[in-house]
């Protein structure tokens, strides 16, 4: 786990992004019959050299938001800012700056990678894009990189497929790390792997960003490991963010019904340790149509009447920085725990 | 154990020939599945666990593939040695499977209804009529809502998790007594997994049927096997009861799993991973496969192969640490090692 100063200041901050995806039906002339809205009015912020965990199930629009913050999607709406400069607002030129600032990982080390490009071109390509080194600079420089990941300078001049997934992977966190970033999305970078593999990545992208001073969005489905690795965790539902809250807090007291069914359903490797589990009912409902009023009502244990019309916004009850999406759960669990409330919001 | 030995595995050896060599998926395994037991087969990828399933189905593809040694002894019988047609009546009817992949595994062109039905007209003989109410029935009992008009939908019409509900539907429909679960859940999110899990175990109790449970997820593992067979790269290294495999584990590989994985109930600042990477198939050390990754690799772990030592009643451990090859001391550090890999350690 990173450590962040608590007067670290804000480096990206995302408000009210959406991002819809039409669907148009029509051979030649196409009408937009309806849209799959992936990403629908999102709003967090990161702080520098901090870790925030999206964690959702698929098709949540997690992987999503990490695109469209990169401009690798153009948004629907909302903005989005890195060190105060609206991303959405970038031309060509600026945008290019942009992308040496923030840089991604995919999630699988397999089909991220050229199969044509030897390891020195593809951890050297945005070196030279960029304009940061050329020739025996470059070549330098990739060799340092190889060594920062944990891989040996002389395999410069192989190919991907001759690496195994956990060492392609460490070539993807080469590439992202060529241009000196600043922020990482770090998309899903450990489900493809094996878990003696995944421990040995996890423990490498800790010890970059001590190193260099990374900020990450950690973008994956594992609830353990995003616990792991995060300092906040941001829980997201079809489109939205249900629940944020510091790691700690979200696993000892989670306050929206999805998270709380989320980690009672996570299997837990101890077969002495039996806890009451959540089983929601049901499957995720379409991001096409999506229920009204609170998205989560349809499988949520404890709905009520005006779930059914009221849209919860994210509120921190406590004033401690947890943020919870429900207007129901919060004081349920209230009841049973003295703390200090604050008026729900109406 | 008291139970009768349903399927038993003995010295099981699975070879590939390819153009590159000899790739040993499974080199050894021996098992024993007691009824109404569920069994975990745990280990990563490439560990010989799939195969291992493939063979006792008789579904290993020749060639290349080949089961050259070992004996698949199902209540008495060896399937190995059984003529083709005397399998089929066993595959699917006595010993069902499902798969990883819910999406792949169910044919696009029929309806469920279509799929279900004619697995019970082949190896039950009902007519039509009857086969298809037993469809719905089963469809009914693996809680897909209203079933009766379901059964005439197509697969791509069914969610992921609805998918593999209606797969265990098909496995179930004729009753068998080993249910063969190759990764059924890897697919799938983690609140459907449990709704999947959950519907495994009201089933195996409703039709008393013992389950070998496939996967790389130790945390499914914990919660659903009665024992468990830990693979490393072709050859089991452990075998015990879910508790000692969790609670007084005696294999250094099997200490890497658990000191791998972050834990949700728990601080941990570093995880300690298993350095290196798992060996090839083809070019397997000789010696003990794990040896190059073990951090308590002694001389003689480079030369032989270990043999499985027993740890306990029904616990065994293929590692020289347990033999008299290494010395009191050695074995107490390495029970120590154990203990701190174990979930008992571990949540201080």
């Amino acid at each position: 786990m990173s450590t962040v100063s608590p007067n670290s200041e804000t480096i990206l901050e995302v408000k009210n992004l959406v991002k819809h995806f039409p669907i148009t039906k029509g051979f030649i002339v196409q009408r937009q019959v309806g849209a799959v809205k992936a990403v629908d009015d999102v709003s967090f912020n990161i702080l520098r050299g901090e870790t925030l965990g999206l964690v959702g199930e698929s098709g949540c629009g997690k992987t999503t938001t990490g695109r469209v913050i990169l401009r690798l999607m153009e948004p629907t709406s909302g903005a989005a800012s890195f060190e105060g400069k609206n991303i959405f607002k970038l031309n060509k030129e600026e945008l290019r700056r942009l992308r040496r600032d923030m840089q991604i990982i995919f999630q699988d080390p397999y089909s991220s990678l050229n199969p044509r490009m030897t390891v020195g071109d593809i951890i050297g390509e945005p070196l030279e894009i960029h304009n940061l080194a050329r020739g025996k600079e470059k070549l330098r420089r990739v060799q340092e990189l190889l060594e920062v990941v944990g891989l040996s300078p002389y395999h410069t001049n192989r190919y991907p497929h001759e690496f195994s997934g956990g060492q392609r992977q460490r070539i993807g966190i080469a590439r992202a790390l060529a241009v000196n970033p600043k922020l990482i999305i770090c998309d899903e970078p450990v489900s493809a792997l094996d878990v003696s593999i995944q421990a040995q990545v996890l423990n490498l992208l800790e010890e970059l960003q001590k190193e260099f001073g990374l900020t990450y969005l950690f973008i994956a489905h594992d609830l353990s490991v995003v616990k792991h690795i995060s300092d906040r965790i941001a829980v997201m539902y079809l489109g939205r963010i249900v629940e944020v809250a510091t790691a700690e807090q979200l696993f000892e007291n989670p306050q929206h019904p999805y998270t709380e069914a989320l980690l009672s359903a996570v299997p837990i490797p101890d077969p002495g340790m039996r806890r009451e589990r959540i089983i929601l009912p049901g499957d995720v409902p379409s991001p096409v149509n999506p229920p009204k009023g609170c998205r989560f009502h349809t499988r949520c244990l404890y709905a009520q009447e005006s779930c059914r019309t009221n849209d919860p916004a994210l509120t921190d009850y406590w004033g401690n920085g947890h943020e919870v999406a429900c207007p129901i759960l919060p004081f349920k669990h209230q009841r049973s725990k003295a703390a200090v409330l604050k008026q729900p919001a109406s | 154990m008291a139970e009768e030995t349903l399927l038993s595995v003995q010295n099981l050896k699975t070879y590939f020939y390819t153009d590159e060599g000899v790739v040993r998926a499974v080199d050894g395994l021996t098992y024993e599945l007691h009824e109404g037991e569920t069994l975990g087969i745990v280990g990563e990828s490439g560990c010989g666990k799939s195969v291992h399933a493939l063979s006792v189905m008789r579904l290993i593809p020749t060639p290349p593939g080949k089961v050259v040694e070992g004996e698949i002894l199902f209540s008495g019988t060896n399937l190995l040695k059984l003529p083709e047609e005397e399998m089929r009546k066993i595959r699917g009817n006595r010993i069902a499977m499902i798969f990883q992949e819910p999406m792949t595994s169910l044919n696009p062109v029929l309806t469920i209804g279509e799929q279900i039905a004619e697995a019970v007209m082949l190896h039950q003989g009902l007519a039509k009529k009857e086969a298809y109410d037993r469809a719905v029935e089963m469809l009914e009992k693996v809680k897909i809502p209203l079933a009766r008009e379901r059964v005439r939908d197509y697969p791509h019409q069914f969610s992921g998790g609805m998918r593999q509900r209606v797969m265990i539907a098909m496995a179930l429909s004729c009753n068998p007594s080993i249910l063969m679960a190759d990764e059924p859940t890897t697919a799938l999110d983690v609140t459907i997994q449990a709704q999947i899990l959950d519907l495994m175990r009201d089933l195996q109790q409703e039709f008393h049927m013992a389950i070998i449970l496939i996967t790389h997820n130790l945390g499914v593992v914990a919660e659903m096997a009665d024992n468990v067979v830990v693979m490393y790269a072709g050859r089991p290294v452990e075998h015990a009861s879910v508790h000692d495999t969790f609670r007084d584990p005696r294999h250094p590989y099997t200490w890497g799993l658990l000191h791998s994985i972050p834990k949700l109930y728990e601080r941990k600042e570093r995880l300690i991973p298993i350095e290196g990477q798992p060996p090839s198939l083809i070019d397997l050390p000789p010696g003990c496969t794990f040896a190059p990754r073990c951090p308590f690799a002694m001389e003689i772990c480079v030369k032989a192969d270990p043999p499985e030592y027993p740890i306990a009643s029904d616990h065994y451990a293929r590692c020289y640490l347990h033999s008299e090859h290494a010395t009191d001391e050695e074995r107490k550090a390495a029970v120590a090692a154990g203990l701190a890999a174990s979930t008992l350690g571990r949540r201080v």
